[in-house]
């Protein structure tokens, strides 16, 4: 149990040593004047000028275009998949499944309501759902952008352009760091083929199919980027996508390093490091508290199975551990990635209840690319508010002011996600159709449900399993949630990033709240707690608390 | 008549030193409560209802669970609602328990605005004489009065409107607006030129330009001020209301669809638990009081006899980053005084000091009459008469020779004045002026001071005698206040017509930021607009006419009462004590306003943990009961619990009335330091309490017959 401890410093520490000098460099990225060749052609041939500052409208349309023939081609794709090469005998995604994957991957959320190896062909999954991993987080990082360049600028209605931060983010950014990931991956035993599908002969001497496949160029991009959807169905439980326990605390870093560096990256762009580090610390304060009580509910034994396995083992992978298996879960969970390396539905209840509640809290603990910053911009103003009105002057967050026009915006983003799920939810379990998905009865199949639309709402993706979301019903439901779920606070972001470029920047003074204290870090970190306790405290309740202290022994 | 100084408390002992560090309010007299009642009753009214979105959810609530009682009836039905109804009238209690405090001060200052007559003089021009025989007068009721109108009006006289003096001087009794008894002097041209319709004159006869409709004079805004009929929301309210409409929006949702998940899990729930949990989770603390605390925070300014004509002014004043401030009567006590005197070598301090004082003996201004006040002060020389100096002519200050005195019989003469005046009368009378003199001249400069040179000449010879060094004196205290407003991040910069030298020494004496030295208007604009491009917000003080566009460029601009009406009719606040230091008191209830707005939203939303900890497992124990292990308050009963929840979140509000009406305590210090006071006492003050309050609640509530 204590190597499992061990594995979460070194995770830390190689976080802390990486997110520095990556944080400076994505700065330097999204600020140089300079244009790589292949960006001015790509630039020409879309009739691009990128040197052309836009509105935040115009911003906001081009990424809602681009995110719409995004989703509209994948969608072509997995319809037209039979007549495309490499399908591996795959027949077309039906209508309902390709809507649902197409907005989930366009998204960035990954929900998958299919099973990679059985539904889709290497086509689809490299240049659709992998390109979508690529464009989706790099939509995410350009509203992160566009909300600093608001608290930057003053006196102006531009945020930046839009196609020069999404290309950056893909060829200055996602593709490096994709090939050395994948490089470092493949040379630790991940699979990269595009081969037929293999039949062996078993031990015992039955025939399995093994299936192959580009996983190694998939995997690091499905983790960088937030994504999160598994080639295979497994995920990285799947030994070809995560076969060692290195590769594990690989995967693990890969999914937190962009969040983390690109908190940096925002206190390097604003020109005051320490904002960076305050919302690093709010980010670091919530992961520790949800690993320390994830860790608390796995590693508790109480009943004779779990003492005799020393841990909750059930549904975690041997080659991880339970301490492994609650990394990655918390990591999966708190980035907006989504990946899964044991069966989150076979957590305890209390523990799969606390990755339930890292989802809720909407993504901030570090959140996902780009997206984890803007969500924890949104909380930090938000107490910001409340602080400020504590001091006695108008509230102001880095010089702006958060009058009546900002705080409607950042009151609507704090409705937005938690109003799609429980909203969500809420039809769920009011209709049979929604009711008869659940694979356990009782408060599991009621967490299942929430987990579903939590995971979609959030654009995490991760599954608690146990669901059958592969219905009219879910397609249909879960596919709305990830769009409101995604573009409602995109929208919301770059309408405040406008909003917010038109001030000018007040001046600082002993009587100008600090945001980047202990004080107010705690501040950020208890109104985001208790915001979120709040909320979903009544679907927590009947859902895994239910199931967890009803399962415990009294006196316990 | 009267006046409205019986309801006010006076603060005119507002000298820094005396300044009281809590901004205080009036106390909360808990008959109030009930004379309020009938109006709290009356605003249960939907359509007034519908401004406060919070209240307006809780009101409904109670509608639905009214009609659910009366349909099945039970006590817990019956109890729930009944304390339903009771949190919507609390609410409506605390604003009309605020709005009552202003009606009161409304109703005196409507007596004060009684039916009076004007004496129109429609054929009178400025410049002409008031005759009889040259100006045909009509007598017209004051409402019909419109603006450029010329009244007039005599001793005994009600002053009929708003307006400027155009002929005549006369003594004013204003106590009705500002509550001062003593009489002031209005008279035409100049800064003293502003009368208020309602006031009255105590001697001679002034003819009065009406510069303002009935309707809208000074006293009609007054009492739409007290009254809250002007009443607008101001910045950072409607930001809270949306916040607080926000989150009920959230709450909303979160017990709507818990519905369906309860029915999932066996566990329906009746529309009247719904209810009472929304109502528990919603900011009802926050959303009861917001408006009182807005209303009371005017109500302070009155208190201080500060009037804010928008409430968008009070919130400015928290905000303000940079305060102008005028040297004269805010950070020195007036004019400049004498403070000591500097003989010359072979002269002693007697001589000097009976030369200044005989020199000074006509001389009527503040300094003169200080130098012979310090003549009597340090060396006990009695002031002589005019009669006992036989034969003696005095000589007035006038611009060109810079310098007063006397002509005493015998060819002595004395002069006292500039120093550069006297060194040339010294010369001409074939003197010759040390280099010591010089050199002391110098030096008072230096340090701030105006030196005085005083000379003699007998028998046709003059000599020096010495300097007097005048100098302005700081207010007791206001370099402490000073250093309080540092800590507050406000800086504070010295307006004054003094030069560089003089300028820079009060202010390093006064402990000010900045100074601005022989500032004209203009150069009082510029600054403002230096300091407003840089973002800062900027408070003044001003009175005359040439204030007036630097009043009304300035973020919170104060104008004194005593000022013209231009000046009044520019600025956003009118102080009617014509106390410059009370710009300070202002910035201060400012941001007591928005703290206590602050501090309640943090302790209203603190509090739902508690209530969580009381209702879910209330909710739900019966058919998880693991469930009941969050019962950590081991309350009685499911409904003894959410009865328990319901009842301190309707008393909370009632007992909070006194805080939101005083406001909370605040104290000039550093953001950090506020921040850290507040989180604790309203933030950890707000989680725990409930946890207390509930139980004890829960303790009574449990023996309820058929409460279970």
């Amino acid at each position: 149990m204590i190597a499992g401890w061990w594995q979460a410093l070194l995770i830390v520490a190689v976080l802390a040593a990486v997110h520095v000098p990556l944080g400076d460099y994505l700065a330097r990225v999204y600020t140089s004047p300079r244009h790589w060749r292949v960006e001015t052609a790509l630039y020409r041939a879309f009739g691009i000028d990128p040197q052309a500052d836009q509105s935040w409208s115009r911003y906001l349309a081009s990424l809602l275009a681009f995110s719409l023939v995004g989703a509209l081609l994948l969608y072509a794709l997995l319809r037209l998949q039979a007549h495309l090469p490499l399908a591996t005998g795959h027949p077309a995604v039906p209508p309902g499944l390709a809507f649902n994957t197409a907005v989930s991957f366009t998204t960035n959320t990954s929900w998958q309501n299919y099973a990679g190896e059985s539904t889709l062909g290497y086509l689809a999954q490299a240049t659709g759902l992998g390109v979508q991993a690529f464009a989706s987080a790099a939509v995410g990082l350009a509203a992160g952008l566009a909300l600093i360049r608001g608290l930057t600028r003053h006196h102006t209605d531009t945020v930046g352009n839009f196609w020069v931060d999404l290309l950056r983010s893909i060829t200055r950014v996602l593709l490096p760091l994709s090939a050395v990931g994948a490089v470092v991956l493949i040379s630790c035993g991940v699979v990269q083929n595009l081969a037929d599908p293999q039949a062996v002969t078993t031990l015992a001497g039955g025939r399995q199919i093994i299936l192959g496949g580009p996983v190694g160029s998939w995997e690091p991009i499905k983790l960088l980027s937030g994504d999160g959807g598994g080639f295979f169905n497994a995920n990285s439980s799947h030994p070809f996508e995560n076969p060692t326990p290195a590769t594990n605390v690989i995967e693990i870093i890969l999914m937190l390093v962009i969040p983390t560096a690109f908190l940096r990256t925002f206190g390097t762009m604003i020109g005051d490091r320490r904002q960076g580090w305050a919302l690093l610390a709010v980010a670091g304060l919530l992961f520790a508290f949800v690993l320390v009580a994830t860790g608390a509910a796995e590693l508790a034994h109480h009943d004779p199975a779990t003492l005799a396995a020393g841990a909750a083992t059930e549904g975690t992978e041997t080659r991880f551990g339970a301490p492994g298996s609650a990394t990655f879960g918390v990591a999966a969970t708190a980035t907006a990635d989504g990946a899964a390396n044991s069966s989150y539905d076979s957590f305890t209840s209390l523990g799969g209840g606390v990755l339930l509640a890292t989802m809720m809290l909407g993504e901030i603990s570090p959140g996902g690319a780009g997206s984890g910053l803007y969500g924890l911009l949104m909380i930090t103003m938000l107490a910001v508010f409340l602080g400020g009105l504590m001091v006695g002057r108008t509230p102001e967050y880095l010089q702006k002011r958060i009058r009546a026009p900002e705080i409607k915006l950042i009151a609507l983003y704090h409705l937005a996600t938690p109003a799609a799920i429980l909203v969500g939810a809420g039809i769920a379990l009011a209709l049979p159709v929604g009711r008869s998905a659940v694979g356990n009865p009782g408060a599991h199949g009621l967490s299942e449900i929430v987990y579903a639309f939590t995971s979609s709402a959030n654009s995490n993706g991760s599954a608690f399993a146990g669901l059958a979301g592969n219905t009219a019903f879910y397609n249909t439901t879960l596919g709305v949630v990830m769009l409101v779920g995604r573009y409602l606070p995109i929208i919301i972001v770059l309408a405040l990033a406008g909003s917010l470029a038109q001030q000018h920047h007040g001046p600082v003074t002993t009587g100008t709240l600090p945001t980047h204290r202990l004080l107010f870090i705690s501040l950020v970190t208890g109104v985001a707690l208790i915001l979120t306790a709040l909320t979903f405290i009544p679907a927590l309740a009947l859902g895994p608390l239910a199931e967890g202290f009803h399962t415990m022994p009294s006196g316990y | 008549m009267s006046t409205i100084t019986a309801q006010r408390p006076r603060r005119s002992g507002t000298t820094p030193a005396a300044a009281r560090h809590r901004v205080a309010g009036g106390l909360l007299d808990p008959q109030q409560l009930l004379r309020s009642t009938p109006d709290a009753l009356r605003k249960l009214d939907p359509r007034v209802q519908l401004r406060n979105p919070v209240m307006f959810v809780v009101q409904v609530g109670a509608v639905l669970t009214t009609i659910e009682a009366v349909a099945t009836p039970t006590v817990f039905a019956w109890v729930i609602t009944v304390w339903l109804w009771l949190t919507v009238v609390f609410a409506n209690l605390a604003e009309a328990v605020a709005e009552g405090r202003g009606k009161a001060q409304a109703a005196t200052l409507r007596r004060t605005k009684r039916e009076t007559t004007a004496r129109r003089l429609p054929q009178w021009r400025p410049g002409a004489r008031v005759t009889e025989e040259t100006v045909s007068e009509e007598t017209v009721p004051a409402v019909a009065l419109r603006v450029g109108d010329h009244v007039l009006v005599e001793a005994g006289g009600v002053i009929p409107g708003d307006g400027d003096v155009v002929e005549g001087i006369a003594s004013v009794d204003e106590s009705a607006i500002t509550g001062e008894s003593a009489p002031v002097i209005r008279e035409s041209g100049g800064d003293r030129c502003a009368v208020t319709g309602g006031t009255t004159v105590l001697s001679d006869r002034i003819v009065v330009q009406i510069t303002s409709q009935p309707g809208q004079t000074f006293i009609d805004r007054m009492i739409a001020l007290v009254e809250g009929a002007s009443r607008q929301k101001t910045p950072n309210e409607i930001a809270l209301n949306i916040l607080l409409a926000g989150l009920t929006i959230i709450f909303l949702l979160a017990v709507v669809t818990l519905q369906p998940m309860a029915i999932y899990s066996h566990a329906r729930q009746s529309l009247v638990v719904l209810v009472a949990l929304l109502v528990a989770l919603i900011p009802t603390t926050i959303g009861a009081l917001l408006s009182a605390i807005g209303i009371a925070g005017m109500d302070r300014l009155v208190q201080r006899n500060v009037l804010a004509m928008s409430g968008r002014a009070v919130e400015a004043a928290g905000d303000v980053n940079t305060l102008l401030l005028d040297k004269t009567g805010t950070i020195t006590l007036g004019n400049r005084q004498a403070t000591e005197f500097l003989p010359a070598q072979g002269v002693s301090l007697e001589q000097l000091a009976d030369a200044a004082q005989l020199a000074s003996l006509a001389d009527e201004t503040p300094e003169g009459r200080s130098i012979v006040v310090l003549a009597k002060r340090d060396l006990g020389l009695r002031a002589r008469q005019e009669g006992e100096l036989v034969g003696a002519s005095f000589v007035a200050f006038t611009a060109q020779t810079r310098m007063s005195g006397v002509d005493l019989p015998g060819g002595h003469q004395v002069r006292k004045g500039a120093a550069s005046a006297v060194r040339e009368w010294i010369r001409a009378g074939g003197g010759e002026p040390a280099a010591e003199l010089t050199s002391t001249v110098e030096a008072v400069s230096a340090a701030g001071g105006t030196p005085l040179v005083v000379a003699e000449r007998v028998n046709g010879t003059a000599r020096a005698l010495g300097v007097i060094q005048l100098k302005d004196v700081v207010k007791e205290g206001i370099r402490e206040r000073f250093a309080e407003l540092r800590a507050m991040g406000i800086r504070t910069v010295m307006i004054t017509g003094d030069n560089q030298l003089t300028a820079a020494a009060i202010a390093a004496e006064a402990g000010v930021d900045d100074f601005l030295a022989e500032a004209t208007p203009e150069d009082k604009m510029a600054l403002i607009s230096r300091e407003q491009t840089g973002g800062r917000l900027v408070a003044m003080t001003g009175d005359g006419t040439n204030d007036a566009p630097a009043l009304a460029q300035a973020d919170v601009g104060v104008a004194m009462n005593t000022g013209t009406s231009a000046a009044k009719e520019a600025g956003n606040m009118v102080d009617l004590d014509s106390n410059p230091t009370k710009l300070i008191e202002i910035v201060e209830i400012g941001k007591q306003l928005l703290i206590t707005r602050g501090a309640l939203t943090t302790f209203s939303i603190a509090n739902d943990v508690a209530k969580y900890f009381a209702i879910i497992p209330a909710m739900f124990a019966s058919v998880y009961p693991g469930l009941d292990q969050l019962n950590v308050m081991r309350l009685h009963s499911p409904t003894s619990a959410i009865t328990s929840a319901i009842i301190f979140n309707a008393l909370i509000i009632v007992t909070l009335i006194p805080l939101a009406l005083r406001g909370v305590r605040y104290t000039p210090s550093s953001a950090s330091a506020l921040l850290r006071r507040n989180l604790w006492i309203y933030g950890l003050g707000g989680l725990v309490l409930p946890f207390i309050g509930i139980k004890l609640i829960d303790l009574l509530v449990q023996f309820i017959p058929g409460l279970r």
